[in-house]
């Protein structure tokens, strides 16, 4: 008897466990609200290199950390792209353009977690050690993480500012070598960030400086609980925030770099909100799920080695620029979805120039223009296109075939160069070892000088990451007197003749303008894309 | 039992040593330096370098070398990820639990859902049930895995929105792993939100367990089949029908319990086919076990973590196997004289 009740001992026993399952699975729990009411999931598509916007550049970083974690001096507004107040109240700038005083707010509190308490509100002392660790290359924390600030060291900003004072506890004073009207567009950026100086020195007593970039302290809506590479970053709310009230108790990062990994968790409502989204039609035909689309300031372009021949000859240029049909490119790799680029400044930017005809597509004056060049017969060029993914450019791959498609109507041999990785592609860029390549550019903020400078001036285009090596006196000097004046006017006049020349020249055939995509669930609301500066939670809220 | 259980231990020693002098011979048959292979150091400079060549002896002989690595191994020192430079012993010791937490659900339902399934259709021999039965263990036997899994997450997770496609736990719960096992973390945890994390991994589990149970239920189903129709035509039972028992005393009170046993005993050799299964699962399902990262390692040419979970995996699959030979002796007396193993 004994030896059977054992034997159906075994059998009973799993069948209560899963009538327990079934039945918590039956019973929701009133008394305690659904954690993931109050939780968002973003299923972003890559892992942060770190936690600290001012030494990174990619965009993954910045979605991932800077508007979640961190505040500003000054930010943009999302509807006028103006520079607005953030942790700096008000600021002034003097009549010769080269001081500039910020005052702060009073009541901004850092983040209290598990390894950092603070004990003091934000003040000039912060601000002061955030951009001196950046300036003084003698700084105790200068070299902490690398010592690499690419988009600081991008604007020349060690040279730009040649003093920072605190007035009193909050008021801060920049002292500039010269004016440079982007000067307040670039201090907006998500790149400029606040850092706690409390926290860093309680981390120099403590012999942990290493660790400031990797567990954050900020002033931002969120602050770091949990980080685990290639799979989840983990966000609590910052109670004591002190712009809005924050709606959610979590913001998970959930790390998903494949397309279609990102569409199925979206589609199984796993995700909340996904990131670069694919598939669009499917995602926009099911009734519970809202495609958001913003237009980001960037551009595609087709960059000539103006240093070699062929492409030393601006007809030659001009001659490709009509053989490229860029409404087929359009359609083919942005899905219509992206504006054709007459210049490199996108529409909705004040600089634009509505002056500037568009090239038509025309086979018959492409040949012409060819002939009068002196090249009847055509000739073999390579192209090269960026191995990525990019915002502004989805594909460059099959991008690069529809020009070879194009250009063989006109005698031109193409030939397709993409088997590099990234590094080793920008690498080779930059020793000219191109005929022509697929590149773009995304801007960090809406001065239109972000176009300019890093694309048709002579210092950036002599660091070869643009890939035109063009260099035009006329032009340079116009795009450095814009940057001293704050005349918008006259700016404008200014940036019209640079493009004027630049359509002469045509060292770069812009091509396209796309737009950024994120997909949500139809329950979830608040503005989470911004033009610039990524993806902010901040007003998001789920019902 | 005394000699069964020593010639058990005696089978386990011999074969430890087989299988760690076969993943000792992989660092020197993977392409590079056989010593960054071991140890995973790979930007040693070559003063770190001459510390590991100290370390791991690797001048003396090769049976000395291969004596150091086991007393490395003894430390759980398995070197360290070429990849992500973590130790290879604290990754296995995160993933494995993900793994065997998947196996043993994926075996309990290939049980009880295959066993029962299998009698039924030896107790209708012959007839339409054993027919149908059989159909859908062969249907269900052929069906590739990587395909199933994908087409249960297009139904059940995009087109009906039952279930989640990936992971084990939504990132929304904060469990503390204790274990590994989450099921135990979630009950010893003190969270408020335990039983909607409760519910939560259950969900999680269903798919892929269900997934990974499908081919070792049809190998149950069929073992099941012939072990109840060797029982039945056995004398014992001939013997209770002429006493006058019913169909259903005879199976519930004799047939049962002894065709178990011949079941159990092949427990220990599909649970090798159902780890293989779950590996392959884990990818498709995002499951944060052992065999994705396994994986993911071979693409990474991560050969230290391919040498430290190829031992990790085979050696769990043995004692499995060990421990199902020990229940079946213990069950079945008859084993206990057998002299060799299953």
């Amino acid at each position: 008897m004994k030896t059977r009740e054992m034997s159906f001992n075994f059998p009973t026993a799993i069948l209560t466990f899963l009538f327990i399952n079934l039945f918590t699975l039956g019973c929701s729990n009133d008394n305690v609200a659904s954690l993931s009411t109050k939780s968002i999931i973003y299923c972003s598509e890559g892992s942060p290199e770190g936690f600290n916007p001012q030494m990174v550049i990619s965009s993954t970083t910045i979605d991932a950390t800077s508007n979640q974690l961190y505040n500003r001096l000054i930010t943009f507004n999302d509807v006028t792209n103006d520079v607005s107040p953030s942790i700096a109240k008000s600021w002034h700038i003097t009549r010769d353009g080269t001081k500039i005083t910020f005052y702060l707010r009073q009541d901004v509190d850092f983040h209290h977690t598990s390894y950092f308490t603070p004990t003091r509100k934000l003040n000039a002392d912060d601000v002061l050690f955030s951009f001196n660790r950046i300036l003084d290359t003698e700084h105790e924390y200068h070299d902490v993480s690398g010592g690499n600030y690419p988009f600081f060291e991008r604007i020349n900003f060690s040279d730009l500012v040649e003093d920072i004072e605190k007035i009193n506890d909050y008021t801060v004073r920049f002292t500039l070598s010269r004016p440079d009207s982007s000067f307040l567009a670039n201090l907006a950026t998500s790149f400029a960030v606040i850092l706690s100086a409390e926290y860093a020195e309680y981390l120099s007593e403590n012999y942990m400086q290493q660790q400031i970039d990797m567990l954050p302290i900020g002033t931002g809506p969120f602050k770091y609980k949990e980080y685990r590479a290639g799979a989840f970053i983990r966000y609590a709310v910052h109670e004591t925030y002190w712009q809005n009230n924050i709606n959610i108790e979590q913001l998970l990062f959930d790390i998903t770099p494949s397309n279609t990994g990102r569409l199925t968790k979206l589609l199984a409502k796993e995700c909340d909100i996904v990131a670069y989204p694919i598939a669009h039609g499917i995602i926009t035909e099911r009734p519970d799920l809202i495609l958001d689309e913003i237009t980001s300031f960037n551009i595609a372009y087709l960059g000539f080695n103006t240093t070699q021949p062929p492409f030393d000859n601006k007809l030659v240029r001009k001659a490709i620029s009509f053989a490229i049909d860029k409404e087929a490119i359009i359609n083919a790799i942005y899905f219509d979805k992206a504006d054709i680029a007459r210049t490199i400044i996108p529409p909705a930017s004040w600089a634009y120039d509505n002056n500037i005809d568009p090239k038509e597509y025309s086979i018959n004056e492409a040949i012409n223009i060819l002939n009068a060049a002196g090249y009847p017969d055509g000739f073999t060029m390579n192209l090269w296109a960026i191995p990525e993914q990019r915002a502004y450019n989805p594909d460059a791959i099959t991008m690069a075939k529809l020009i070879a498609g194009d250009l063989e109507k006109i005698g031109i041999n193409v030939n397709i160069i993409y088997d590099y990785d990234w590094n080793t592609f920008i690498q080779l860029i930059s020793e000219r070892q191109h005929h022509a390549v697929l590149l773009g550019w995304t801007a960090e903020h809406p001065d239109p000088d972000n176009f300019f400078t890093p694309l048709l001036s002579c210092a950036s285009s002599s660091r070869g990451y643009i890939g035109t090596f063009w260099c035009n006196e006329e032009a340079d000097s116009l795009i450095k007197q814009s940057i001293q004046t704050h005349d918008i006017e006259q700016r404008k006049a200014l940036y019209s003749k640079v493009l004027k020349i630049a359509e002469d020249e045509l060292p770069l055939i812009p091509i396209a303008h796309s737009k950024r995509f994120q997909a949500r669930s139809k329950n979830i609301s608040g503005q989470v894309l911004k033009p610039f500066g990524g993806v902010d939670f901040e007003e998001v809220n789920k019902n | 039992m005394l000699i069964f259980t020593l010639r058990r231990l005696n089978l386990f020693i011999f074969t430890f040593f087989v299988l760690t002098a076969l993943s000792f011979s992989l660092s020197f048959l993977f392409p590079g330096d056989p010593l960054i292979n071991m140890t995973g150091q790979i930007n040693a400079t070559p003063e770190q370098r001459l510390l590991l060549v100290e370390e791991y002896q690797y001048n003396s002989n090769i049976f000395k070398q291969y004596w150091v690595y086991l007393t490395h191994l003894f430390d759980a020192n398995l070197g360290v990820s070429i990849s992500s430079h973590l130790p290879i012993s604290s990754e296995i010791m995160n993933l494995l639990p993900a793994t065997i937490e998947l196996s043993v659900v994926a075996l309990i339902i290939a049980m009880t859902v295959g066993i029962p399934l299998g009698f039924l259709a030896a107790i209708n021999h012959e007839k339409l049930t054993d027919n149908v039965i059989l159909s859908i263990s062969m249907l269900g036997y052929s069906i590739p895995i990587f395909w199933l899994g994908l087409l249960a997450i297009l139904i059940f997770s995009i087109q009906l929105g039952w279930l989640p496609s990936a992971g084990r736990l939504s990132l929304v719960y904060e469990i503390e792993p204790v274990t590994g096992i989450q099921f135990f973390d979630i009950l010893m945890s003190d969270s408020e939100y335990k039983w909607q994390a409760f519910q939560d991994a259950t969900l999680h589990i269903i798919m892929p367990a269900c997934v990974v149970a499908l081919a070792p239920m049809t190998t149950f189903i069929r073992l099941a089949r012939s072990s109840m129709m060797e029982v039945l035509s056995s004398s014992y039972i001939t013997a209770a029908k002429a006493k006058g028992l019913t169909l259903w005393q005879i199976i519930h009170r004799h047939a049962i319990r002894n065709a178990l046993v011949n079941v159990i005993r092949y427990i220990g050799l599909r649970f090798a086919n159902l780890v293989t299964l779950a590996m392959v699962t884990e990818v498709i399902f995002s499951w944060p076990g052992i065999g994705r990262w396994l994986i993911e390692s071979i693409f990474q040419r991560d050969y230290t973590a391919i040498q430290g979970g190829l031992l990790a995996l085979s050696s769990f699959i043995f004692i499995v196997h060990i421990l199902i030979d020990f229940i079946y002796a213990a069950l079945n007396p008859l084993a206990r004289e057998r002299k060799h193993g299953a």
